[in-house]
């Protein structure tokens, strides 16, 4: 049974209808990228899958069990984490506490605040300052830890390489890899084509809020995704609206 | 001199007392609590009936009241607050004005217009007084008010920043929608948040019945030394609401030194100073007036 699955998931912000009608699984140990253009519902997608967003239509199934209404502080506590885009630190709190904050569902597990600071050794100097006074690298850093520490079977995790040098995104990607490698089921929102690529397993690619191409990272071309991405797979590419 | 900067000291004890439920509730929710004052006569009234009715002490009464007190708090926010939050900021504010209104009135018909005090029912306590050094002559009340209020605000600073339960309420007081995706139950953070604020508001009420007498509409007076204490220090900060409500008390004590009627009029004056220095230096609205964190932009 997949660990995760979406069947026609609809979400809307008032008006505008941000994901139309997305299915899609996921098993355990997978990692999947989801990549597409700003606007195409990717963000949206991720936050109904965490329980941020309460969908219009469509099922989220999560071990084979519908969890389409329960809200988001008890799917963290079933084993959904997710990385907001932009970080989403408490920014008034220390690292240490926004970490300890990941513990708050208690969910068993061997995460910890020394865990977290050992994968990531540049927050271990900055344990008591407050998040709002870290680099861009470290405030990462510290929203993957936070996640992290509430020991989710699904991490989902949103750009995290939004304005990072690539530098420190290369840091921060080391580090995932030893996630995905100890079998952490991943999906990934990311603007970088070849990286998405090449640290997943499955692809899909958004486009106005609908799946417009869908296969395994291997055997999938960059050629094939760059047209998906734009909307020039299909027939009438003049229907696209500006 | 030494003798009034003691008394005001103490006094502002008093002040920080009621002004710490209205702190703590506005830094953490964000609701303005115009009912905080008639909330704090109700308590005060709950520990003169059992007192009179069933000779109940006011100190063991509070063991019954606070946990009334708390659960008051709790359906406040689940009932009330948290559907009139979601109608925009202005309408928790107009609830709870509301609210005081409805309180003062049930007040006046039940107990009627005659003035209480619980200070009647706690011995001598009322009236005695210790001698300090220099000849001063403090009340042992007022020490004891100001005591409270310190381990009060204390406490309150240590469960906030050292409890997981503490750091999930100012999660949610930062960022309700991450709270809720790191595993807080913000809904359930907010009404213990309600629940704690109104269990400081039944001490204030108990302090304020002891030392002075009360009648159904004693509330309002309440709520704006509450309001000054709060604004004077700093909404949000609890160390600060202890200095805010220490200069009021200073101010109304110099006020009346200078003249017998200068009282009040001292406090609002050292009010209204802090206010203008506030705004001339952090810019016009309501966000600095109360120093309030900028949100970043989402």
């Amino acid at each position: 049974m997949s660990l995760l699955a979406v069947e026609n998931l609809v979400v809307r912000h008032g008006l505008l209808q941000a994901v139309r009608g997305v299915s899609f699984s996921i098993e355990r140990g997978q990692t999947l990228a989801l990549v597409g253009a700003n606007g195409a519902g990717k963000t949206t997608l991720l936050r109904a899958i965490a329980g941020a967003h309460q969908p219009t239509a469509g099922r989220v199934l999560w071990d084979g069990a519908d969890i389409t209404g329960v809200p988001s502080h008890k799917r963290v506590g079933m084993g959904v984490a997710l990385v907001p885009e932009g970080r989403k630190l408490f920014v008034q709190m220390t690292v240490e506490e926004n970490l300890l904050l990941g513990k708050t569902a208690g969910r068993p597990g061997d995460w910890s605040v020394e865990r977290v600071l050992d994968t990531f050794p540049n927050l271990k100097p900055r344990r008591h300052a407050k998040t709002g006074h870290l680099s861009g690298g470290e405030q990462q850093a510290t929203a993957i830890g936070r996640a992290l520490m509430s020991n989710p079977e699904l991490l989902l995790l949103d750009e995290v390489s939004l304005g990072l040098s690539p530098l420190v995104v290369d840091r921060v990607y080391a580090s995932l890899q030893g996630l995905i490698s100890s079998g952490t089921t991943i999906i990934l929102v990311e603007q970088d084509l070849n990286r998405a690529l090449s640290v997943s397993d499955k692809v899909i690619c958004m486009l106005e809020g609908r799946v417009a191409l869908e296969g395994p990272s291997k055997g999938i071309s960059r050629d094939e995704v760059t047209k998906a991405y734009f909307g020039l797979h299909r027939k009438s590419a003049a229907s696209v609206p500006a | 001199m030494s003798n009034q900067i003691v008394q005001g000291i103490l006094l502002g004890g008093y002040y920080a007392l009621i002004a710490c439920g209205l702190s703590f509730m506005f830094s953490v929710m964000r609701i303005i609590n115009l009912a905080h004052g008639s909330l704090a006569v109700f308590s005060a009234y709950s520990l003169w009936w059992l007192a009179s009715q069933f000779h109940i002490s006011p100190f063991v009464g509070l063991l019954i009241v606070l946990p009334l007190m708390a659960a008051i708090g709790w359906a406040l926010q689940r009932f009330l607050l948290e559907r009139s939050a979601r109608g925009g900021a202005l309408l928790p504010i107009l609830t709870t004005f509301g609210l005081a209104i409805v309180i003062d009135n049930l007040l006046f018909e039940q107990f009627g217009a005659d003035t209480r005090s619980l200070a009647p029912y706690i011995g001598s306590l009322s009236y005695d007084s210790w001698e300090w050094p220099g000849s001063i002559y403090v009340g042992k009340l007022a020490v004891i008010m100001f005591a409270a209020a310190v381990i009060l605000l204390g406490g309150l600073q240590l469960f906030l920043t050292r409890t997981r339960l503490g750091r999930s309420i100012r999660a949610t007081s930062e960022d309700p929608d991450t709270a809720g995706l790191v595993g807080v139950d913000a809904r359930r953070a907010n009404a213990l948040a309600a629940a704690i604020a109104m269990v400081t508001v039944g001490i204030a009420g108990a302090f304020l019945g002891m030392r002075a007498t009360f009648d159904p509409y004693a509330g309002t007076p309440q709520l704006l030394f509450a309001f000054e204490a709060a604004v004077i220090g700093g909404a949000g900060s609890l160390w600060g609401t202890l200095i805010g409500g220490i200069v009021l008390a200073l101010a109304q004590t110099f006020g009346a030194q200078i003249h017998p009627q200068g009282f009040l009029i001292g406090g609002h004056v050292a009010f209204l100073i802090v206010l203008f220095i506030r705004l001339s230096t952090s810019g016009l609205g309501l966000r600095g007036l109360l120093r309030l964190p900028v949100r970043k932009p989402a």
